[in-house]
This record gives structure tokens, sequence and C-alpha cells, in this order.
């Protein structure tokens, strides 16, 4: 007992403190692997049906919702199309040089969810490693939004940290008040967000969308996340009169604890080895 | 005793996939139930604290290579959780009906203070509050898986008593 403690204390400090053990739990992790699968297909059908299920009894509500966004949205496509167009032209003119943005200057790698995230383990782990390009501080999506960032590569596996794990920290901008940017952290609960650093003379309203900032123009420290990364929707908005900032609260889009399959985005151009990045 | 480790393998094996693929993706009530801590308790229970040490390593070990976090970290809750629950069964109450819910309640809400200190101990940021608010759902969860695991494990390991008693006593004088 006292050596499997000892033993148990001398992997974790190894582990915590080095990468010397990262050989050892790759290999054991891709023997793993085909299991990890296996539970995965067997368990589908009963969480295909528990989604089916809670689907049918949300549809009607649903429906209600869908159809107005979809007017709202339509409305919205006309005048951004007529913009984009004369943004385009106005870049091509003024010989505009922007920083990477989304999708445009990615590459996407799909891969499959192997884990789930818990209260204390805000990571999962995704059947895609280096061997697919791979590489540590990669920036993983869906097609709803933000997930979070690659935090360990191994040969056909990776682990990911979420954005709302307490270690991760995005620059992000409300989409409708562009003014209003700040640093978008974990909350007080486990899957919560919070916009921080918004000053109170910043107008933010309660539904607004906060999409990724991207980098300051001629920062020395880029942001990881590339500009227009859809994040969450704004829900509630407090201020203290003793507060600097805002409190803003955002639900993320993506539902991160039951992730079944996320693109990890490839740089086209690879990263400057020699800039440091500031998340 | 080497059946009964392939036994333990065999069970915690499938316990701890099942628990990081499919089972950690739910949290009713706010509590996230652990197939394995319960399965590990049951074979503890049944089999002795030594016994009960090397099955929570190996679980521990396999849950971390799993989820890709740090080794060691799981191995080392999971040792102390079957070396006491094995401690437990062994000393007072291994055949009492109450004993593994009451081993389940207790270690399930040591095995969650543990991990938030380890967390604290490595220098994690770890939201305490919302983990620690939903330990009492956690412990309710765990619970409700104790019976069937505990049946099951029962059936695969038939307590030792039974098989070391005696059946005949030859009179020599």
């Amino acid at each position: 007992m006292v050596g499997l403690v000892l033993l148990s204390l001398t992997l974790l400090t190894v582990s915590f403190r080095s990468s010397a053990l990262d050989p050892v739990e790759g290999f054991a992790a891709s023997v793993l692997r085909p299991f990890e699968v296996g539970a995965n297909k067997v368990a589908r059908p009963f969480r295909d049906a528990a989604s089916w299920t809670h689907g049918l009894f949300n549809a009607k509500a649903e429906n209600r919702v869908l159809t107005k966004e979809i007017e709202k949205l339509r409305r919205e496509n006309a005048a951004l199309t007529g913009n984009g167009n004369q943004n385009a032209q106005l870049k091509k003119q003024l010989h505009y040089v922007n920083s990477p943005t989304f999708p445009k200057d990615y590459a996407e790698i799909a891969a499959q969810v192997l884990t789930s995230p818990s209260v204390l383990d805000q990571t999962i782990t995704i059947l895609a490693g280096s061997r697919q390009g791979i590489a540590v501080d990669d920036v993983v999506v869906t097609n709803d939004g933000l997930v979070g960032t690659i935090s360990k590569v191994f040969a056909s596996e990776s682990s990911v940290t979420l954005i709302t794990d307490p270690s991760s920290a995005v620059r992000a901008v409300d989409e409708q008040n562009q003014a209003a940017i700040g640093m978008l952290d974990h909350g007080s609960g486990s899957t919560s967000l919070v916009l921080d650093q918004i000053g109170k003379d910043k107008l933010v309203n309660a539904g607004d969308e906060v999409i990724t900032a991207g980098s300051q123009a001629g920062s020395r420290l880029p942001s990881l996340f590339p500009r227009n990364i859809p994040i969450g929707t704004v829900t509630s908005v407090g201020q203290i009169d003793t507060a600097i900032f805002k409190d803003i609260q955002v639900q993320p889009f993506v539902d991160l604890s039951s992730l079944e399959t996320v693109l990890v985005l490839i740089p086209n151009q690879p990263k400057t080895p020699a800039k440091k990045t500031l998340k | 005793m080497i059946y009964d480790g392939f036994k333990a393998v065999a069970v915690l094996f499938v316990a701890a996939m099942f628990q990081v693929s499919v089972l950690s993706a739910y949290s009713p009530l706010g509590g996230a139930p652990d197939l394995v801590l319960v399965a590990l308790i049951a074979v503890s229970l049944l089999r002795g604290s030594i016994f009960g040490a090397f099955a929570g390593f190996g679980a521990g070990f396999l849950i971390d290579t799993a989820n890709l976090s740090t080794l060691g970290f799981t191995s080392l809750l999971l040792t102390l959780a079957g070396f006491w629950t094995g401690r437990y069964g062994e000393t007072t109450a291994r055949d009492r009906f109450h004993a593994p819910f009451t081993s389940v309640a207790v270690i399930t809400v040591l095995y969650g203070i543990g991990t938030v200190a380890l967390h604290f101990v490595l220098g994690e940021a770890t939201p305490a509050g919302a983990y620690l608010s939903g330990l009492p759902a956690t412990v309710l969860l765990n619970l409700l898986l104790t019976w069937p695991v505990y049946r099951f494990t029962r059936r695969l390991f038939r307590p030792l008593d039974h098989l070391d008693r005696v059946h005949e006593v030859r009179l020599l004088g």
C-alpha cells in the first residue's frame, strides 16, 4: 500500500513537472483508443434515442424560435451581402493587410471526441494528433462556435482544453457593439463564462452575440484565436458601483458537455515560433 | 486469487471505459456519477485492503491515461479509497447490508474533497464551489449505482468467508 502510494506520488510528480512520461501515456492511450471508440459506439444508440426524445418534446417551441431567427437572419444577410462587397472593394483599393481571420486562413481537421469533460477537468480527448498535423495551441471549434485549444498532442490523440477551463482566456468582442472588447474567462460555475474587463462606459445588452476579437493591430503578443469565431450570447449584464468593469455573463453556443466531433483549425501559414502568444 | 485479479481487471476496465466515454457526459441534478469508484468500493469490500489498493491504482492509471491527464493523480486517490474500503470490510462490516452504501457515501465525499485538495496542492485553478455544491447529488447518484454494481460484483467475487468456512470437523479424541 505504501509502495503504491509512493509510486502514485512519483508518477504524479514526474508527469506534472516534465514531459518524460508523455511517450508512455501516448502509447497507453493508443492501446485504450479502440476500447473508447467501442464504448462510444455502444452508447451512441442510447444517446441518439435520448436526444431524439428530448428534441420531440421541444420541437414546437424550437420551431417558433427558429422561424423568428430565420426572418431576422434573412434581413441581416441582405444588408451584409451589400456591405461585404463594398468592404472587399475598399480593401483592394487601400491594399489593406489584415490579421488571419476565420475561416479563410485556416484548414480544418475533423476529429471524433473520445471523452467528455467533468466539473473539475474541463478537457476532452480527440482522435487526431500530430500525424494529422495538429500542434499545441491550435484552435478547436464546431459548426456552432468556439470550443477551446489543443493543450497536449500525441501521435494520434490530442487533449483539448475547453474555454470553460479556469486556465483558459479568450480576447472577445460584442459583435453588436464592437467597442466592447474584453477577456472571456470562466465564471463561477463549471460551464459558465464571463466577459471581463469591459468598462462601464461601453454598451453591452443581453442577447448580444460574443465573438473572438483576434489580435490587436501591431500587437507583439498575438491572440491564439482568429477573429470572427462565434462564442456565445450575453445572458445578463450587471453593474456594481464599486466595481471597475461590468459583470457580463455569457452562455456558449456550443454544448461543451456532449461533444461528438470537433474541427481543429490548422493555420495555412505556420506560426512564428519566436513570438510568444497571448491567449 | 489470480482469477480474482483477472476478474477485477475486467470489471474495472469496462467501468473505466464506460465512465470516460459515456457517463462523464451526464451530470443529472448537478452531480457526476462515478461508476469506477463504486465498482472499486464493491471489489475492495469483498477482497480486502491490499487487493483494493492494487485495484485502485490500476483503475486510476486507466482513467488518467484515457483522459490524457496528469498520471498518478487518480491512481493516488483511488489507491487510498481501495485500501480504506478494504480495511473497513476486513475489520467490521463485510457482510452487513449497509456496508456498501455506507462505504460509497463516505468514500465519495472523501474522494471529492481529496480531488479538490490535490488540485490545490498542484496549484491548478479549480471551481471548488461548483464541484462541492454538486457533491450531495454525486453521493445520491453513486448510492443509486451501488446496489446493482455490488450485486453484480458479489456474484463475480464470491465472499471469501464462505469458501474458507470449515465444512467438517474431525474428532480426534
